[in-house]
């Protein structure tokens, strides 16, 4: 198959299999910072309305523009994986790339000192790993050239807490 | 974090307290000191401030009044081990005495990435408020267009308003998680006393009738964003080589996976006769219609769902899109919500448990002490102590409408409601002085708190005879107290797991080694000897002094007091084990034999040799009290 040509990763999100528990935030900033810290974590699950949770993270667009807009040059691309790396020295967290961000991925945590974006933990994501163990999967890598279509996937959250609470509970229940 | 007075060895906790006073306005923070971490967090913290601020006067403080302090606590496992919880603790407006109350609740994870190890909240607000905390800003705000609001429109309208603020304040940070969120309902406003304090729409800090603690204080909500790492941990390796090895360990629980404690539904009655089956006239059911596959299949929507960093995921969503009871949500229900609004009641029916579930969460009442005194008044009328007349309608087993119709008298407060919104105990000794019969035989709680839906009668489940009598949280069926006293079938090890702030349901690891887990996330060198023979046993101490102080409406004597409802006396009429219950000789002998293990005397107070050893010198002031109260 042509779409095994290459090595590029996509984190596949099935919401629907999510249950909430999160393991996937404590395995990512455990791996990123060493310590439990939530709103440092590279993925986040929301839950604005309850039962309803929305794994978030970044879908590597292929026009980068997260990257596009940095003029500090502490966004790159990782050549092998395509994800997204932060060289965290030269961010100076003034936001462009939050705003330029078609999902409203990339987030800026207080008392971090730069943005935080998934980087795939160089080509074996933690958080994927942990969700399959936790016998979930609503995340599963996938591998192989990047499809249009998985640019699409870059949501705002709060839409899609929206969408998926409509579809489980109905528009009654949204009021 | 966790740098304070205490120095660096102080790990796993954030160091302070956030200090609210709703009477004037202000708020601040204290230090924790080493005094506070002699009671580990939590459960144990929460009485020890009750004790330290109240203790002088505690039969004075009205649990309802403006001097009672409500305490809410992350653990120092809280956010550390996996399956987390959040403590509330406060005089209780059922027993009197102190209550450790967790729920599922992610605002303790927030404190703790906010900065706290919890808040202290006191005096009473003018008006309807809520509390806001985003890290060190702390508001107090009115919440007057949000009271009345059950659970759904707060989560649809409150918590989206202040994430939306919070998105638009820090705009160019990206879009933060949603606050976490506790709150209460209209039966904390009407201060019921078997109120509770609400999370996520369906979990509750039930036992010892917090919301109606929260409603008098004119509290709605809790809204808490932490955006911190949590404190450093002390062993940072072991911690993590620890929580891999329990997280697996935990994925392992199958049966808890698949149904949470739903299964017990059919199977404590079926396997156990110990399940509440109209008003506890039977613990013996083998009714198919309740059993767990049949929630399953007619309203479950999510059959995995959990709280931060849990692996166990024994929550299930029922939400019911078709029928007359449409709209309905809760969890599972539970064990215990699928016997107390269910076989309690006589009612067998999914859809029908499911909607008074629903009913209780949306009123924001424990579902436990509420289906407790929904079956002690539905037994009243089957007996003809209470009649229609008295009601307002028929109350008949199995009737839904009819509990629904009194959930509504009760959360109002009128008619019958006002007396049963004083909760079963409370409510027996109204109606036995207002129809000059005993009552109380019917009411099936221990120190004022309804009985968990586990009974002793049978000797097959995990409660047995003294269970609930000699228990500090009375009929809380996650505080039973055994024997032997100080070991893994007493009341201590609960009292770890409620001051830690972890769930009881993820502790499959096993006491010792949460133990080494907690020593690796703080540095202490605890160990089950020295919970079993101090740490915990100065909590149950004075949790049990407390208690015993009581007032200003309700005393208790242990000398009648440490017993079983007059219900578990009688033999059970059906079922396998049909004619069982433990006789007066035997509960007698083992609450003396408890009291001597424990370190109570004869009359079952706490020994003041025993006090000074654990460091609790003072408290023989209270102990003072109690004995001239009941001129020992």
């Amino acid at each position: 198959m042509s779409d095994d040509t290459n090595e590029q990763l996509w984190i596949l999100i099935t919401p629907d299999k999510c249950s909430g528990c999160r393991l996937c935030e404590v395995a990512c900033s455990l791996e990123h910072e060493g310590l439990i810290w939530p709103e440092a974590s590279r993925i986040r699950i929301y839950e604005l309305l309850p039962g309803v949770n929305v794994p978030h993270t970044c879908v590597q667009c292929p026009d980068y523009p997260c990257v596009e807009s940095c003029k500090f040059d502490s966004l790159s691309v990782d050549e092998k994986t395509g994800a997204v790396l932060v060289d965290e020295e030269k961010c100076t967290e003034c936001g462009a790339c939050v705003l330029a961000c078609p999902g409203n991925v990339p987030r800026i945590p207080a008392g971090k000192g730069s943005v935080v974006i998934c980087d795939l933990c160089g080509g074996n994501p933690k958080c994927v790993e942990v969700c399959h163990e936790a016998g979930h999967d609503a995340l599963t890598l996938v591998r192989g050239e990047y499809r249009s279509v998985y640019r699409t996937f870059a949501k705002n959250p709060v839409e899609k807490s929206t969408e998926l609470a409509r579809k489980m509970y109905g528009e009654e229940f949204l009021g | 974090m966790g740098r304070s007075s205490w120095g660096d060895t102080m790990k796993g906790y954030a160091g302070k307290l956030l200090d609210v006073d709703l009477s004037t306005g202000m708020a601040k923070t204290i230090e924790l000191d080493g005094e506070m971490l002699r009671f580990y967090g939590g459960r144990g913290l929460g009485t020890y401030i009750l004790w330290k601020e109240l203790g002088e006067r505690w039969e004075k403080v009205d649990p309802l009044g403006v001097e009672n302090i409500l305490l809410i606590l992350a653990g120092p496992l809280t956010g550390y081990y996996p399956g987390m919880k959040t403590a509330v603790v406060a005089k209780s407006p059922e027993s009197n005495g102190v209550v450790g109350s967790v729920l599922s609740s992610e605002v303790g994870l927030e404190l703790k990435a906010a900065g706290y190890d919890g808040i202290i909240i006191r005096g009473r607000a003018k008006e309807p408020v809520y509390l806001f905390i985003n890290d060190d800003e702390v508001e107090i705000r009115d919440a007057s267009k949000y009271w009345g609001m059950g659970g759904v429109e707060l989560h649809r309208i409150l918590l989206k308003e202040v994430h939306n603020e919070l998105r638009k304040k820090a705009k160019l940070r990206g879009v933060p998680k949603e606050p976490a969120m506790m709150y209460i309902g209209r039966g904390g406003e009407k201060q019921v006393r078997f109120a509770a304090i609400m999370s996520k729409l369906m979990h509750a800090a039930g036992y010892g009738g917090f919301g109606a603690v929260m409603g008098s204080k004119n509290l709605k909500a809790i809204l808490v964003k932490g955006n911190k790492p949590l404190p450093e941990v002390h062993d940072p390796d072991k911690f993590r080589s620890m929580l891999r090895e329990f997280q697996r360990e935990l994925l392992g629980l199958t049966t808890f996976r698949q149904w949470g404690t739903g299964s017990g539904g059919y199977s404590v009655g079926k396997d156990r006769s110990s399940q509440p089956v109209r008003n506890w006239q039977e613990e013996y059911h083998d009714d198919e219609r309740i059993s767990v596959v049949n929630f399953e299949l007619k309203a479950w929507v999510k059959k995995y769902w959990a709280d931060y960093g849990c692996p166990v995921n024994c929550m299930k969503i029922s939400f019911l899109r078709y029928g007359e009871y449409r709209g309905a949500i809760t969890d599972a229900p539970d064990y215990e919500l699928m016997a107390y609004m269910g076989t309690n009641l006589g009612v067998f029916e999914p859809e029908k448990v499911v909607y008074l579930s629903y009913l209780v969460d949306e009123l924001g009442l424990d579902g436990i002490n509420a289906g407790n005194v929904l079956g002690f008044a539905a037994e009243l009328y089957q007996r003809g102590i209470l009649t229609e007349e008295d009601i307002g309608f028929r109350l008949e087993w199995g009737d839904e409408k009819a509990f629904a119709k009194l959930l509504e008298l009760i959360v109002d407060k009128t008619g019958i409601g006002k007396i049963l919104a004083e909760g079963t105990y409370r409510a027996a000794k109204r109606i036995s002085e207002m129809k000059g019969v005993d009552a109380m035989r019917y009411a099936v709680q221990v120190k004022g708190i309804g009985v968990g839906a586990h009974g002793v009668r049978s000797d097959l489940d995990y409660t047995k005879d003294i269970s609930y009598a000699v228990s500090v949280q009375g009929g809380d069926h996650t505080a039973t107290a055994g024997l032997p006293a100080r070991s893994y079938e007493g009341e201590l090890v609960n009292a770890f797991y409620d001051s830690a702030v972890i769930c009881m349901f993820t502790t499959k690891p096993g006491f010792e080694r949460i133990i080494e887990f907690g020593n690796a996330v703080t540095g202490f060198d605890l160990t089950p000897e020295k919970w079993f023979n101090e740490t915990g046993l100065r909590i149950i101490h004075l949790q049990r002094i407390l208690l015993l102080l009581g007032g200003p409406d309700v005393y208790w004597d242990p000398r009648k007091d440490d017993e079983n409802p007059e219900r578990f006396y009688e033999p059970l009429p059906t079922g396998p084990v049909r004619g069982k219950a433990p006789s007066r000789e035997e509960m007698g002998e083992k609450v003396r034999q408890y009291y001597g293990e424990i370190g109570y005397d004869e009359h079952g107070i706490p020994k003041e040799e025993v006090l000074e050893g654990l460091g609790l010198g003072k408290a023989k002031r209270e102990v003072r009290r109690i004995k001239r109260r009941l001129r020992i």
